[in-house]
């Protein structure tokens, strides 16, 4: 309780706790930014990726990081490789 | 002026009932006039908190349906002068509230009472919607944990949204305080749970009272008596403090208020 501790200073899990709220509650309150949009935003891309090249249902994958000044979102589409291009019958 | 005061979380097991118990005891020992109503229909628990259990004939659902007057469901408590307890089933679902019947039923209440406490379910369903509804004032009931933390504060959210003062846009607003239970200050010095200081910081709201943890809530609610009746327990003499803020009186925000340890107790260190 007093004097210096000789450990290396780390974040107590209470304020661990306070930090994971504040971030997730300013996205909570700002509303717009609910999650709840991606599966649609995934279906939609897919879709649009398709028009112009076969792609497989699952080789789309979105990821939403959400930051204290930033957040990002990761769209990763696989596309096929070379092995699966090869033995096509040409067109 | 009567006054409907909802005592809400989101997240169950917070201490709702507990709290609905404590403050309605604590407001009719201050001679106001109270009735606590319980809404969650299905899942009824005030009644034994309050250690009526085997006096309920009539309920909350009966009066919404007309199957019985409002005076043939109120309970009238055996220890406190002005305190009555409104029932709700126990065998019906949530549909059976309906907001014409409780807005009725409250109107018939405010005649009556100075102030109506509605024990609001878990959750942000019907019942709790209900609930809230037509509260002039809201009790967010609160543990200092994440997930409790959380609901509050969408619980908050819908206190400033989908209430009827919130609705009629005239610029009242339901007023919400916090309410900080199952605190424990020997926890929040060793770092392991969040302070008084960080939920309020989180949720932004009047800190209404806190109550530390305590083995006499059990121990209350195990005999069916609203723990503010206990002067022994911290979280009684916490719970009357809280009353006293609410009825607007200014008492100072003490954790462990007025503590009558003996000597050898402080030095074995043991909180009731």
């Amino acid at each position: 309780m007093f004097g210096i501790s000789f450990r290396p200073r780390k974040a107590s899990p209470a304020q661990t706790a306070k930090e994971r709220l504040q971030i997730l509650l300013a996205h909570e309150r700002a509303g717009g930014t609910s999650s709840d949009f991606l599966p649609l935003l995934q279906r939609d891309i897919l879709e649009v990726v398709r028009r112009h090249m076969e792609i497989s249902q699952d080789s789309v994958e979105v990821t939403l990081e959400r930051g204290e000044e930033l957040s990002s979102l990761e769209i990763n589409i696989e596309l096929p490789g070379a092995s699966k291009l090869r033995g096509r019958p040409a067109t | 002026m009567s006054k409907v005061i909802v005592v809400t979380s989101g997240k169950g097991g917070v201490g709702k009932t507990t709290s609905s118990a404590a403050i309605s005891a604590g407001l009719a020992m201050r001679g106001h006039k109270t009735v606590v109503v319980d809404f969650d229909v299905g899942l009824r628990n005030l009644d034994m908190i309050m250690g009526c259990e085997r006096r309920v004939v009539f309920d909350f659902i009966n009066v919404i349906q007309g199957d019985a007057k409002l005076k043939q469901a109120l309970i009238k408590d055996r220890r406190l002068e002005n305190l009555f307890v409104l029932p709700t089933s126990q065998t019906r679902d949530k549909d059976a509230l309906t907001q014409d019947g409780v807005k009725a039923v409250l109107d018939e209440l405010r005649q009556e009472f100075d102030y109506i406490i509605c024990d609001s379910p878990a959750g942000i369903e019907r019942g709790a919607h209900l609930a809230m509804y037509f509260a002039d004032e809201a009790v967010v009931v609160t543990n200092p944990e994440v997930s409790s933390v959380r609901d509050s504060d969408r619980v908050l959210g819908l206190l400033n949204s989908k209430t009827y003062l919130a609705e009629k846009a005239d610029g009242r607003a339901v007023k919400a305080q916090l309410l900080l239970t199952r605190f424990d200050p020997q926890r929040v010095a060793g770092g392991e749970m969040m302070s008084v200081e960080d939920v309020l910081e989180i949720l932004a709201i009047p800190l209404l009272g806190i109550i530390p943890e305590s083995t006499t809530v059990l121990r209350a609610s195990n005999v069916g008596m609203p723990v503010v009746l206990d002067d022994k327990s911290p979280a009684g003499r916490a719970y009357e403090d809280a009353v006293g803020r609410l009825v607007g009186e200014q008492i100072e925000m003490r954790i462990n208020p007025a503590e009558k340890r003996g000597f050898l107790q402080r030095l074995l260190k043991r909180t009731a």
